[in-house]
């Protein structure tokens, strides 16, 4: 029962937050709401024994991806009245699209529940939930049969991380009254100065 | 009790949302990625939910991977933000033209 109450609760909220975080006039309220989404999916996940990808989508979601956003929305200086400007009028193509979409999954879901599509059941290659402790298992899995997909998901980190980097990178600019320590030290009166006693109305050659 | 059919739901209206999100806010390029994170959350709480339903702990580990490439996706996604409002002044997408393809 108990179970049944917190499913409807995260699940109404993931969808009230979704909905304001497309709909919100400020992007900084739609990324806080993406949050909130996050958090009420990580619940949903948690309900149904999954705690450590519920835990990862916190981490890794509201830690960094959302702070990411933040600081873009915040660091940019953007008129955003002027981005909604299509707002109203993109909405009947994309209320169409959206209801065509929804339609199409409610079909697939009715094919289902008609007995239509069969899920197909364990037949023991897959790591199994029982015995030992969901994050217990997840590691077992993930540093064995699927090592060389984990290392390549590191991989991808790693790219993104230095493409990231090599976007953004503006390069080493002169600054302006940089000092060069070896030359100053290097210089001596001789060759700095030099004394001359030009005649008058000669002028001196450099 | 709860079943495959609720999660299912739950992902699909997200699933739509997200979609809905890119054709409402097609000028903001900030909002089409975090419509972009709607999706994936639908795809990753659906994973998760026949994971958990069909006993296979495979669905919990792709769950991971779609994580891993939603975040290099969303960090190059923003820095190419960036780099565009550099340059234009403006994050408006609805006009990109400058590879004239």
């Amino acid at each position: 029962m108990i179970q049944l109450l917190a499913f409807y609760l995260f699940a109404a909220l993931v969808i009230a937050a979704g909905a304001f975080t497309i709909l919100a006039r400020n992007p900084v309220h739609s990324v806080l709401w993406l949050i909130v989404a996050f958090f009420n999916a990580a619940g949903l996940m948690v309900i149904v024994g999954a705690e450590f990808i519920a835990m990862l989508l916190v981490i890794v979601y509201v830690g960094a991806v959302a702070v990411l956003f933040l600081f873009v929305v915040m660091m940019l200086d953007i008129d955003f009245a002027e981005l909604r400007a299509g707002f109203i009028k993109n909405f009947p193509l994309g209320i169409l699209i959206a209801v065509v979409l929804l339609a199409e999954l409610v079909l697939g879901i009715g094919a289902y529940r008609a007995g239509a599509l069969e899920l197909g059941t364990p037949d023991g290659t897959g790591a199994s939930l029982v015995g030992r402790s969901n994050i217990e298992s997840i590691g077992a899995l993930l540093y064995g049969r699927y090592l060389f997909l984990f290392e390549t998901a590191g991989i991808i980190l790693l790219v993104a991380l230095i493409g990231a980097i090599v976007l953004t990178h503006r390069g080493a600019r002169a600054v302006r009254g940089q000092q060069n320590v070896a030359r100053q030290n290097a210089r001596k009166p001789s060759e700095a100065t030099v004394n001359t006693q030009p005649e008058v109305g000669q002028g001196v050659s450099l | 009790m709860i079943g495959i059919e609720h999660y299912v739901v739950v992902s699909s209206i997200l699933f739509v949302l997200g979609v809905l999100g890119i054709f409402l806010n097609r000028k903001n390029v900030i909002v089409i990625l975090m419509a972009i994170e709607l999706i994936l959350l639908a795809v990753n709480i659906n994973l998760v939910a026949f994971s958990a339903f069909l006993g296979d702990l495979t669905g919990q580990i792709f769950a991971m991977f779609v994580l891993t490439v939603a975040a290099g996706e969303a960090a190059i996604g923003l820095a190419i933000l960036v780099i565009y409002f550099r340059g234009r002044g403006t994050i408006a997408v609805d006009s990109v033209d400058h590879l004239k393809g």
